[in-house]
Order: structure tokens, then C-alpha cells, then sequence
């Protein structure tokens, strides 16, 4: 990769608004290739909303956000983006098995009515193996783990191969030893050269890993440097100051008020 | 005239191919509605189409004017199926919850609006009831090729496009960032749905459509492990009940007065009834012999057992690390050496 080549995400002065009201503020973000960047803050700083506007699924009020130098409205190159959401999204109301989940990442290299190929299903068993989850191919994801799910939803998004990938809290009710295996796989990832940008409350064993710091504090950049420790971020001048942080969630608020009727979403 | 011999006569035949298609169809749809928690979309549909038919049938008897006379109902219930069934997508996918009250005030609009309509074309109850409730045996070869056609296309493009279809219902953000179009595999979801609705209408009519959508997947998934097996067991399921409900409404109908319609359910739900037990019991072997963390005991505590623990001693074996523990009255037991220990 050249110097010249435009970083794989740039933003500039974004903001986002969900209801009608200013959210994030005024964001400014570049992020390097190969780096590995921690989106860090209590709850309701408006992290996991910012993760969300960089790979356009919250639409920005103003401002100029880039992916790999193609403005985000315009950007189509979906195969070098993965997403690992929140694990509520690996079960649904009809039983689907791992493979079959993590099958479902590798769409974007697939045109309409046509089988699998020999690279998708390699790329799909690589992702598998990555995650150490190669012998549960077979099973329902619904029989898994929490952890366990947790990590077939970032073998769904290697199976895409990309480039740059957006992690929300992958490690948010996940028990230690989960937690060590997420790290390891993430660890994989980077050493492949993958830019990624993960939201995490806390960081534990993936702390090893991170390049950089952003913390966010409602809604609005608080700190953007050298990693910290967790008990930096969530006391003293990013957190609630006057609380430790396990018990911030007491003051955890909704950036929208809930003032609308049974029929209307939050947008 | 022998039950045999029923099999000879067209409108038996006719049935029987409508019986098949629909059978098939509906549950190839019904199958991403369960997966999205939307199970009683069905319904919701079926309703707004009963506004459809009563069109219909008002188109029929002239009263809406030389313009539209001629169109059969079953082509009017698709219309109006398919805008109710992107009206209760676009409430869905902008309200925050599955949308089930916007579901309730479109059932209560259809269902009311058809019934008023019907009337005022001054129509015999008789005649909507045939919708309402299906009337398979009085299907003309008109309407049994426009079934084939209609389900079809709904097989083609729900077993064709169902890693798409998938990825979406299972998660519609993850999905948008795969680069796929969102918005338009939802609404192609609901059309599917309603085109099924307008299809399964003259099979089990519509107040019964959504158990043909519902029910064999509810049933297969007791089974399978995989999208994939879900799916296609639906299919086999609801057609064989359709088929099935149908024959036997058929046999029975020489002692008693019995309509395909309620049979082809109830056939599908004894399907479900036999299944749920296997399926439950299943469920509960695999939860008891899922490994248990690899965490070692505390200390080493050996236990007076006089039994000896074997592939066949009756005791659930489970693994735990390197070795495996037996279930014992609340205990775990592991080999060590010449006895057993605590774990």
C-alpha cells in the first residue's frame, strides 16, 4: 500500500442527529491504514452512534465523511467493509446454523441465484478456523454461547475478506476466557494488516492490541491519543466525575427523549 | 361413486394441482416471516385481501361501472394485498416496535371494509365465505393456472434469492453493510407474502392462509438445525398437508360434511402436535450433555461409589475438559484412578 492512498476512513466536522436532536457534535476523525483505534466512553457518550454514522447506517447533518477516499453516499465498495454488531443480532425466529450465518458474509462477493463458489467456501471456512470455530459448523447458532455467538458474528464479517473493520462492544457480557479468544482473533486480524475500529465500555485483554484512543463524552471528541487504561478512560476527565465506573450506568440517559406514539420509530 | 373414483373427476384433479402449488409456496415465504417474528402478517394480509375480493366480486356483478367488469377476484385480492402489505412494511420498518399495531388496524380496516363492500354489491354471505374459508373443490382451470403461475414465481424467487432473503431477515443492519438493498427485500418480502396470501386464498381461504405460512415451519424447525433444512422441510411439510388434508376431506366427505380448508390446517397442526414432543425432548438431551467449562474442582475430593460408570450406566456423560463427568443425583463424577471424584 502507498503513502498516497487515502486513509480508510476519513471524517470531517461530522455531526448526527436522531429525532431531531444534535447528537454527535462537530467529530473530526482520520483513521490510518493497518491502525487499530478504540472508540471508548460511558454509556450514552455517543460511541457506538459514531461507529454506526462511519459505515452509514445514521445518516450525518453535516459534515464530510469518507471510506478508502469515496465519499460515503457514493461509496459501493461494501467487500472491504465488515461490521460486527451487537451479538442481539445472531439468532432469529427460525434456527440457522453457524455456517449458514457466517456464509452470509461473504454475499457481497456473490451475484444474485448463483452457488457458492470454491473461494467463497474456502473464505468461509478460513473465517471459521480464525475464530476456532471450525467444529461448530454444523450446529445452531442459538445452541452456542453468548461469547461463542459473539465470535461467529466476527467470522460473518471475515468471511467478506475486508479491509477495515467496525467492531460495536464485542466483548460487552462475554466471560474472560471468551474474552482472551476474542482477543486472539482480533490479534490474527491486524497482524494480516486489517485497519480496525472497535467500540468497547471496557477494554480487558484486547487492550494489548489497541494503537490509539479516541474517548468520546457526549457526544463530542473528550480525548484522541495513545491508548489508556480503562479506569483512565471511565474516571477523572472523560467519565462521570463523580462516579466509579461500574456504577455509571445510573446515569446512563437516551439521547432521545421517549415523547412519540406506538407507531413512530426514533428517526 | 367410490373414493377411487373421485380421483377421475376434473375439479378433483384441479384441486389436487392447486393444492400442491400452494402447499409449496406459502411455507417458502412463510418461512422468512417466522424468521423475522412477523407470523402474524399473514393474517394481517389476509384481512386487507377480504376488502380485495369483496372488490372483486362487486367488479363481477357490475356495480363499479363497465370499467373494471370482468376482473376476477382473485386478481383484485392481489392488488390489494400486495398495498397492504407494503403499507404494514412501511409502518414496520419506521416504527421501533414489529409494527403489530399497525398489523391490528389493518386487519380490523380489511376485514370490515370486505364485509361492507360485500353487501353493499348486495352479494349472499355464501359467496365470500367461499374466500373467507376456501373452496378448493369449485376452483376453475383459470384460477388453477393463475395459482401455478403465481406460485411459482413466489417458489423461484423465495428458494433463488434465499441467501439474500436470509441475510436480511436475520439482520437488517449487518445486511445494509454487506452493500445489499435493504428497503427492497423488505418490500419484496411482503409482496411474496401477499401474492402467497392471494394463492393459499382459494385453498384455505383467508382466514386460515397464515397457518399454511406458519405452521409447517413452526413444525419443521422443531427438527432442524439449519436455515436451509428449515426451509425445505417447510415446503414438504405444508405440501403434503395440503395434499393430505385435501384426500382425507375427500375420503370423510362420504360419511359427513367436511371442508378441505379447516382439515388442511388441522392436518398441519397434528403434524406440529406429533413433532413438538421429539423436539422438546431433543432440546433437552443436547442442553444436558453440553460440555461444562473446563474449570478444574477446588481441591480433590474422592467419593465411596460402589457403581461402576460405562458408556451404558443409564448416567448422563458430560464432557468437562480433558476427561468426562457422569450426572449423579446433582454430583459429578469423574474416573480418577480406582474411584471416583467430586467435580
Amino acid at each position: 500500500m502507498s503513502l498516497n492512498d487515502p486513509a480508510p476512513v476519513e471524517l470531517v466536522g461530522g455531526s448526527v442527529a436522531i429525532g431531531g436532536r444534535p447528537v454527535l457534535r462537530g467529530i473530526d476523525l482520520e483513521v490510518p491504514a493497518g491502525q487499530f483505534l478504540a472508540l471508548m466512553g460511558a454509556n450514552g457518550s455517543g460511541k457506538s452512534t459514531l461507529v454506526r454514522a462511519l459505515i452509514g447506517l445514521r445518516p450525518l447533518t453535516t459534515g464530510r465523511l469518507t471510506l478508502f477516499g469515496t465519499p460515503i453516499d457514493r461509496f459501493q465498495d461494501w467487500s472491504r467493509i465488515g461490521f460486527v454488531p451487537q451479538r442481539g443480532g445472531a439468532t432469529s425466529g427460525v434456527p440457522a446454523s453457524v455456517w449458514e450465518l457466517v456464509a452470509s458474509g461473504r454475499l457481497n462477493h456473490r451475484r444474485l441465484f448463483r452457488p457458492l463458489s470454491r473461494v467463497d467456501r474456502a473464505a468461509i471456512a478460513d473465517a471459521l478456523e480464525v475464530v476456532g470455530l471450525a467444529d461448530r459448523a454444523g450446529d445452531g447458532v442459538a445452541t452456542l454461547s453468548g461469547g461463542q455467538q459473539q465470535r461467529v458474528l466476527i467470522a460473518r464479517a471475515l468471511a467478506g475478506e475486508p479491509e477495515l473493520f467496525f467492531l460495536d462492544e464485542p466483548n460487552a457480557g462475554v466471560d474472560l476466557a471468551n474474552q482472551i479468544s476474542l482477543a486472539t482473533s482480533l490479534g490474527r486480524l491486524k497482524d494480516r494488516g486489517a485497519t480496525i475500529v472497535l467500540v468497547a465500555h471496557e477494554l480487558g485483554p484486547l487492550a494489548a492490541l489497541v494503537d490509539r484512543a479516541v474517548v468520546m463524552r457526549d457526544g463530542r471528541v473528550a480525548y484522541d491519543g495513545a491508548p489508556l487504561a480503562d479506569h483512565a478512560v471511565h474516571g477523572g476527565a472523560y467519565g462521570d466525575a463523580h462516579t466509579h465506573h461500574h456504577h455509571a450506568s445510573h446515569h446512563e440517559h437516551d439521547h432521545v427523549p421517549v415523547v412519540r406514539s406506538p407507531l413512530e420509530g426514533p428517526r | 361413486m367410490t373414493f377411487w373414483e373421485l380421483f377421475q373427476y376434473p375439479f378433483m384433479q384441479r384441486a389436487l394441482i392447486a393444492a400442491a402449488f400452494t402447499g409449496f409456496a406459502a411455507p417458502a415465504v412463510g418461512t422468512y416471516l417466522v424468521q423475522r417474528r412477523l407470523s402474524l402478517m399473514g393474517d394481517g394480509i389476509g384481512h386487507v385481501a377480504v376488502t380485495g375480493v369483496a372488490l372483486g366480486l362487486l367488479a363481477q356483478a357490475g356495480v363499479l361501472g363497465g370499467l373494471v367488469t370482468g376482473i376476477s377476484p382473485t386478481w383484485t385480492a392481489v392488488v390489494v394485498s400486495v398495498l397492504g402489505a407494503v403499507i404494514i412494511e412501511a409502518i414496520r420498518s419506521r416504527g421501533h416496535t414489529n409494527g403489530d399495531v399497525a398489523l391490528a388496524l389493518l386487519f380490523y380496516g380489511g376485514l370490515a371494509g370486505g364485509v361492507l363492500l360485500s353487501g353493499l354489491g348486495g352479494e349472499s354471505s355464501a359467496r365470500l365465505q367461499e374466500y373467507l374459508f376456501g373452496s378448493i373443490t369449485t376452483i376453475s382451470i383459470a384460477d388453477v393456472i393463475v395459482t401455478m403461475v403465481l406460485a411459482t414465481v413466489v417458489l423461484v424467487i423465495g428458494v433463488g434469492l434465499s441467501p439474500q432473503l436470509f441475510a436480511v431477515a436475520q439482520d437488517q443492519e449487518f445486511a445494509r453493510v454487506t452493500g445489499l438493498r435493504v428497503g427492497f427485500y423488505n418490500v419484496l418480502v411482503a409482496v411474496l407474502a401477499a401474492v402467497s396470501v392471494s394463492v393459499a386464498m382459494r385453498t384455505v381461504g383467508l382466514l386460515l392462509v397464515s397457518a399454511l405460512m406458519v405452521v409447517p415451519v413452526a413444525t419443521s424447525q422443531q427438527l432442524t438445525r439449519s436455515f436451509r433444512s428449515t426451509l425445505i422441510a417447510a415446503m414438504v411439510l405444508g405440501a403434503a398437508a395440503s395434499i393430505g388434508g385435501l384426500v382425507l376431506s375427500a375420503y370423510l366427505s362420504f360419511h359427513a360434511t367436511v371442508a378441505p380448508g379447516p382439515t388442511i390446517v388441522l392436518l398441519s397442526l397434528t403434524g406440529f402436535a406429533v413433532t413438538w414432543p421429539v423436539g422438546a425432548w431433543i432440546r433437552r438431551r443436547a442442553r444436558l450433555r453440553e460440555p461444562f467449562p473446563a474449570i478444574p474442582p477446588p481441591d480433590h475430593e474422592p467419593t465411596e461409589h460402589a457403581h461402576q460408570h460405562g458408556k451404558d450406566c443409564g448416567h448422563t456423560a458430560v464432557p468437562h475438559g480433558d476427561h468426562v463427568d457422569y450426572v449423579h443425583d446433582g454430583h459429578r463424577h469423574a474416573e480418577h484412578g480406582a474411584h471416583y471424584d467430586e467435580h
